[in-house]
């Protein structure tokens, strides 16, 4: 079982995707802790490796940070070598042979979602071991625990992307005030054939919910 | 018997027999000299300033009172290092030398990240084992950039940050004063405060404070930018005045006895 090493950084974190018609939305808080110190509060877990497919990244920084440069390495030769661009499946295929090969050495809980021409919207789940889930939605991370049922309740396959933004910013707003790894900001990403849109929810600005 | 085969590059395991059986009997490893440490980093108007103490630990020991702790990595990129001395002296200087090659190599001044490219792939590698916490900060063609690099080899990107045993005093200081648009004087006294913070509430920081400051085309080296822990003036002498201690024989050399032993043989 693949721990994290003493001194490691971990992105405690909420991670999560949403495929609509028409693109996917991705969402994540921005808390990386080492121990119990906040090593960044701001940090970016939504990760381009190619023009339109992102990752989420949980579990070790430096893992997940060390599978997503090589994917997106490889990605970025594909088109060079096939003539055509990779599709969302071809990235998720690529993190999870690295996953999966390499599974006692690391520690990396990955979301794959993006656009392309071939399949539309996709949304992929690599969990620890390296297998591979392709889902409407997925969750992922230490907070995701605290917000399945209400992910369940509230999702619907037919949302426009507007309405996939704000379940989103909501789900992760909820993560982030049960868990204590995940924390600081809500970036969002939704990525459609037009292109990727990046927001940002600031602490302060977070939907209104229970607070005490 | 064929001759021993030895990898030319690497770490040698060696010594890990011996140093298991020397442990096993009571004799305690000299401990590595760690750095303590306090390094931040800051993103102001025109460049990036970087800052540390000068402390160097040795367990409880202080091995050194004014090491160097900003390394060269090119002529406009340094590297405040935090963790095992002998870790990010050697890191820096091999990433230095393989910076200085590609540089000639492109033909081009070299790039942050670059720098930081290189240091998370060697620091990746070795899981950690090598103990270097950078910050790097350099300002190349696309504008100043700074950031955090840990042992195991993730990577943060930020505007202002710390690292070290006193990064969390020293963070204190910065969350409350740092702010976009720093003037050069502003984010140097922001940087001495932060450092200073580490260095007065950190056992592992002390001495002095040394400052470098990086913008387009120069770099400022501020050795001992600030010296807070000067040692004072003792209040007293201890030298003794001649004749305080009396010669009861004068002159008396001391008695060699030659039947002891053979003289040892120096002839060579």
């Amino acid at each position: 079982m693949p721990q994290l090493k003493p001194g490691e950084i971990s992105m405690g974190t909420t991670i999560m995707a949403v495929q609509f018609d028409g693109g996917v939305v991705l969402g994540a808080d921005s808390r990386t802790s080492s121990g119990t110190y906040v090593s960044n509060r701001v940090s970016d877990k939504l990760t381009k490796v190619h023009d339109r497919i992102y990752c989420c990244r949980s579990g070790s920084a430096a893992d997940t940070q060390a599978v997503a440069d090589v994917v997106r390495y490889h990605l970025a030769l594909y088109t060079a070598q096939h003539g055509e661009e990779p599709t969302v499946k071809v990235a998720a295929s690529l993190f999870q042979q690295i996953c999966y090969d390499n599974k006692d050495n690391l520690m990396a809980g990955i979301i794959v979602a993006g656009w392309d021409k071939v399949d539309g919207a996709s949304v992929y789940e690599i969990p620890l071991g390296g297998s591979i889930h392709k889902l409407p939605f997925t969750l992922a991370g230490s907070g995701s625990t605290f917000i399945y049922g209400y992910c369940d309740k509230l999702f619907r396959p037919a949302m426009t992307k507007d309405e996939c933004i704000e379940f989103v910013k909501n789900s992760v707003s909820l993560a982030i005030s049960r868990d204590g790894s995940s924390g600081g900001v809500i970036r969002v990403a939704a990525i459609t054939e037009d292109g990727v849109e990046r927001q940002i929810v600031h602490g302060n600005n977070l939907p209104q919910q229970f607070l005490g | 018997m064929a001759p021993l085969l030895e990898p030319s590059t690497g770490f040698k395991f060696d010594n890990v027999k011996r140093n298991q059986m020397l442990a096993d009997k009571g004799h305690l490893l000299p401990r590595a000299t760690k750095t303590g440490t306090t390094i931040v980093g800051l993103v102001y108007k025109d460049g990036v300033i970087l800052g540390a103490d000068t402390r160097a630990t040795s367990g409880p020991i202080v091995a050194d009172k004014n090491c160097e702790k900003i390394h060269f990595l090119a002529p406009n990129m340094y590297c405040c290092g935090a963790g095992t001395a002998a870790d990010t002296e050697f890191t820096t200087n091999i990433i230095s030398s393989q910076l200085a090659l590609h540089s000639l190599n492109t033909g081009r001044e070299a790039r942050v990240g670059a720098a930081l490219t290189m240091l998370k792939q060697y620091l990746f590698r070795y899981q950690g084992h090598i103990g270097a916490y950078l910050v790097l900060g350099g300002y190349d063609v696309t504008g100043p950039h700074l950031y955090a690099i840990q042992a195991h080899g993730s990577t943060d990107k930020l505007p202002y940050m710390t690292l070290g045993s006193g990064s969390l005093a020293a963070m204190s200081v910065f969350e409350s004063g740092w702010r976009a648009g720093l003037s050069r004087d502003e984010g140097v006294e922001l940087v001495k405060d932060a450092i200073e913070a580490g260095i007065f509430n950190d056992l592992g920081s002390g001495s002095n404070v040394d400052v470098c400051v990086i913008t387009k085309g120069n770099v400022e080296y501020l050795r001992g930018y600030s010296t807070p822990n000067q040692r004072v003036a003792k209040e007293q002498t201890y030298r003794f005045a001649p004749g305080t201690t009396e010669f009861i024989v004068p002159n008396a050399t001391a008695q060699r006895s030659e039947e002891e032993g053979t003289a040892m043989d120096v002839s060579a």
